[in-house]
């Protein structure tokens, strides 16, 4: 198929960026969406021009790194998928493609359609973990038994992957789901009591300074995320900020 | 120089804690006086600067990505093995470490070996403790699943994103580290060269990818935790960004690279589909607890599923030949990865591929589908289930285990593989080859130290499944911080390392005319260009069989496309930006260098183990016909190579394997 391309284009964070109109040829409806960036990159690339930035790496959905606000959806228009998992057969041939880097105050672009996430690692710092020492001397794995439901759902919280496709979505850049998934994971688990108060005190302060927004109850975050982070993640945190605060 | 490994004396049961139980310690105050680099920030690298930090080291740590989080170790899937003897089905220390061996067809170092399995339970409760959320049962205890070549249930999962709650796992305790001020992050940094000074590694060259600004860092000891070089291939199912580079500059500065031909082929990937593919797709070995892998029996059933006149589905039972449990009946499905890609690429070359390219074999999980849906009818009481009921109960049970799994192919293929069974072809995966390292985890460059996938040390010539995570974080959580410690003690007089000296002078203006090159050469031809090509010499003459003549030609050919990359490359953009093209430039430089150095060590290595097959070296008759034919009075050795020049100059360098606690023999799964 033949596709038109209207992305942004941004030499570096200070300067002004613009969209700029880009035709690709002969794209394979089997292509990923980051392949047909491939050919269109190498399309530039021999004719002289700079290619178009843009963050990837696994290319199998699970780094988080991709970040691609296409036809404006985080990650386009199929569900449950990264940009890198987004594949041609969504498209048809004359189509037109917007393509923008994800969008927030905190994620200030770095170049063309790249991104700093870096305000997502500075929330982790705050409290993202469990205070446990590599000794090698913790007790046995099994000592613990958490329910299977527990379990479960602990896992399906830590799935995020991190990408920023929520706060790239979300009216108001909040970043709730993602602190809501992380504050979860820790919150039904034993081993994430005893910090519980504490961490999630920590992490959303952290988030309010990096300038996130607040959340209003849309749910667009649900709906884009790619590993399906339910809302109950935000109701969670907000139960256990409101525990932490009595 | 002789190549010392370092293993103390004594049982092999005895040989770490002893060893750590006479190791110097360097004590806190001091260590607050020492500077740890670390490069990578996967399982064995980011668990390393964990420890290390808290131990009370000043870490620097860098990553290419923006995040330590989204190192390759993220896309890991199915799990990782300890010898825990949960399901009392036998297991122990011993077993791990003697299943580890023969799955690396006896081309590793026992003593590494034993103490990964020896350290392999620790593990497994440091990742509870961190709040890793395992797979548990009903119990509330901790679920295990099989991997390919043992006949234990040791493998801890969860789901089918075990790397992934891992390294979250390793970066949580980096985390920690980081808000104390302990680690240093450096997001977005790539190490262009190891600066040694005196003979010692004491720093580091590294470019900032957003300024393009080339940095100097010193330290007391340099960790090389940078992953593997598939991607020599072009297309493996390694991450876009995975690199040698790391490894071959140390290497250019005096370590020795060990053993580069040993590739995992991983016989479960998605096959490519054309030529604009830019990675391949693996499908978790723990599929194979569950699915069948065949094609058909008959020649005219493959042209009427290629022509689409038929489905996969409408074979019977008889009509399917189900190779692998044809050929290895005491392991079936479940054979090692080495062996079921050989086996799968057999067919195909046959002829018995079932997609157009000829490329891909089934995947079926019809039957255990099937057996699990009966089981939940029985479970739940249900009289006289019909088939669709018994389909249903047993697709949900599916899908828990393997969901994500399911979805990510459903994506890529646009298939249902809980209605016709997945396509399947082997895939560049994994590499058991890397820089040579002794008992300590150190390189011949003293101060020098590398880990996890980065080195060579525990997988021989095969890796079994779910040991790579198991490796990498035993490196990095309980081997690396004691042995780092015994060097350094000697180094707690020596205060901060200047990086003011003609050493890190001479590295970055070697590293800066080097950037200046690419960005000013202006010629005709994209890296990608040069990839392409190389990846395509090494899949069709060092891939899954090698053979002299053609292993020869790859390292002409490899020879004569790297003299063109060099005239020829075109780099777009500038040297002080954020500029892609200028990155991958200097990796696939580095890739052109490997590549001829692995066809070297191929070619030398003149018999079949694990991963390296020269078809030269297969067994003639008897029930083992067509089987690898391994040949332990030559080659018994690891290939340690010293850095020349040119790659075909390298010099090979022998560490005798001794094996005094397990038998060598034949690698049987009949």
């Amino acid at each position: 198929m033949n596709l038109t391309l209207k992305i942004w284009r941004q030499k570096d964070a200070s300067s002004k960026g613009q969209m700029v109109d880009y035709k690709v040829t002969e794209i394979s409806e089997h292509m990923s969406f980051l392949e047909m960036m491939d050919v269109l990159n190498e399309q530039l690339v021999n004719s002289g021009e700079e290619p178009v930035a843009f963050d990837h790496d696994c290319r199998e959905g699970i780094c988080g790194m991709c970040s691609m606000y296409i036809n404006g959806e985080a990650h386009g228009p199929d569900r449950g998928v990264t940009t890198c998992q987004l594949h041609m057969r969504m498209f048809k041939d004359g189509d037109t493609i917007t393509i923008e880097p994800f969008r927030a105050a905190a994620f200030p672009v770095l170049k063309d359609l790249v991104v700093d996430r870096s305000s997502f690692d500075r929330i982790q710092h705050a409290g993202g973990y469990i205070s446990v020492n590599t000794s090698g001397n913790t007790q046995d794995a099994n000592s613990i038994p958490i329910s299977k439901h527990a379990a479960d759902e602990a896992m399906d919280a830590a799935t995020c992957i991190g990408c920023g496709a929520c706060v790239a979505t979300c009216k108001n850049s909040s970043a709730m789901l993602f602190v809501g998934a992380k504050v979860s994971q820790y919150a039904l688990l034993p081993q994430g009591q005893v910090e519980a108060a504490d961490r999630v005190r920590n992490m959303v302060a952290q988030m309010d300074l990096e300038g996130f927004g607040n959340c209003t109850n849309t749910g667009a975050c649900e709906v884009e995320c790619p590993k399906g982070i339910s809302l109950d993640n935000i109701a969670r945190m907000n139960r256990e900020l409101m525990k932490a605060s009595i | 120089m002789a190549l010392d490994s370092k293993v103390p004396k004594g049982p092999i049961k005895d040989k770490w804690t002893d060893y750590k139980n006479h190791i110097e310690l360097v004590n806190p105050a001091n260590k607050r006086n020492i500077d740890v680099i670390v490069v990578g920030t996967g399982l064995a690298g980011g668990s390393a600067s964990a420890t290390l930090a808290e131990l009370g080291y000043n870490v620097k740590a860098f990553a290419y990505q923006d995040s330590p989080r989204r190192a390759h170790s993220i896309a890991a899937q199915g799990g990782i093995n300890a010898a825990k003897n949960y399901q009392g089905d036998g297991d122990s220390t011993y077993r791990l470490f003697y299943d580890t061996v023969k799955g690396g067809d006896y081309r590793s170092r026992e003593a590494n070996v034993y103490r990964l399995a020896e350290v392999s339970a620790n593990i497994i409760d440091q990742c509870v403790a961190q709040g890793v959320p395992f797979a548990r049962d009903y119990g509330g205890l901790l679920d295990n699943r099989s991997f390919g070549g043992v006949l234990v249930s040791r493998t801890f999962y969860a789901k089918g994103q075990t790397g992934q709650q891992l390294l979250l796992g390793a970066y949580s305790a980096m985390n920690r580290q980081i808000a104390r001020g302990k680690i240093e992050m450096f997001n977005r940094h790539e190490m262009l060269d190891v600066v040694v000074v005196d003979g010692k590694a004491r720093g580091i060259i590294a470019r900032n990818l957003i300024t393009g600004e080339i940095e100097r860092h010193s330290a007391h000891a340099v960790v090389i935790a940078s992953g593997g070089y598939g991607n020599v291939y072009f297309l493996s199912t390694n991450a876009m960004g995975s690199n040698v580079t790391a490894g071959w500059k140390i290497h250019k500065k005096g370590a020795h690279f060990a053993n580069p031909c040993y590739t995992q082929i991983h016989p479960t990937c998605i096959p490519r589909s054309g030529d604009y593919q830019s990675k391949l797709t693996l499908m978790s070995e723990s599929l194979r607890n569950d699915g069948r892998i065949w094609v058909p029996k008959k020649m005219e059933d493959v042209l009427a599923i290629r022509e689409g006149k038929k489905k996969p589905t409408d074979l019977s039972e008889e009509e399917r030949d189900y190779y692998l449990e044809r050929r290895y009946p005491a392991f079936g499905n479940l054979v090692p990865r080495d062996v079921a890609s050989r086996a799968a690429k057999e067919r195909c070359d046959a002829g018995f591929g079932v997609n157009a390219t000829g490329e891909a074999v089934y995947l079926d999980f019809k039957s255990a589908i099937t057996r699990y849906g009966t089981e939940q009818a029985k479970i739940q009481n249900i009289e006289n289930p019909s088939d669709a009921k018994i389909y249903e109960l047993g697709q949900a049970i599916v899908e828990a285990k393997y969901g994500n799994l399911f979805q990510m192919y459903e994506k890529i293929v646009d298939q249902d593989p809980y209605k016709t069974p997945m396509m399947i072809y082997p895939a560049v995966h994994y590499t058991m080859g890397g820089v040579w390292v002794d008992y300590n985890l150190m390189t011949t460059i003293p101060g020098c130290y590398c880990i996890g996938e980065a080195n060579f040390s525990d997988h021989g010539a095969n890796r079994l499944g779910a040991s790579a995570l198991m490796q990498g974080l035993a490196d990095g959580y309980f081997v690396l911080p004691y042995t780092i410690g015994d060097y350094l003690s000697n180094d707690i007089r020596t205060g901060k390392i200047s990086t003011d000296s003609p050493e890190f002078e001479a590295a970055e203006k070697e590293v800066t005319e080097r950037i200046n090159f690419f960005v000013n050469n202006k010629g005709t031809k994209s890296v990608d260009y040069f990839h392409k090509k190389l990846g395509k010499v090494m899949w069709d003459k060092a891939g899954m069989s090698r053979n002299a003549k053609g292993l020869k030609e790859a390292m002409a050919e490899i020879k004569a496309i790297r003299e063109e990359f060099w005239k020829e490359v075109s780099v777009p953009g500038g040297a002080n930006e954020l500029n892609p093209e200028l990155e991958k430039a200097g990796r696939v430089a580095d890739f052109l260098e490997l590549g001829e150095l692995f066809a070297k060590d191929a070619l030398v290595r003149e018999e079949s183990c694990g991963g390296h097959f020269r078809e030269e070296s297969a067994e003639e008759d008897g029930p083992q016909k067509g089987e690898a034919k391994r040949n332990d009075k030559d080659f018994a050795y690891v290939a340690a190579w010293e850095y020349k020049g040119e790659p075909a100059d390298a010099v090979l360098h022998k560490e005798e394997l001794e094996f005094n606690d397990i038998e060598l023999k034949q690698r049987s799964y009949k």
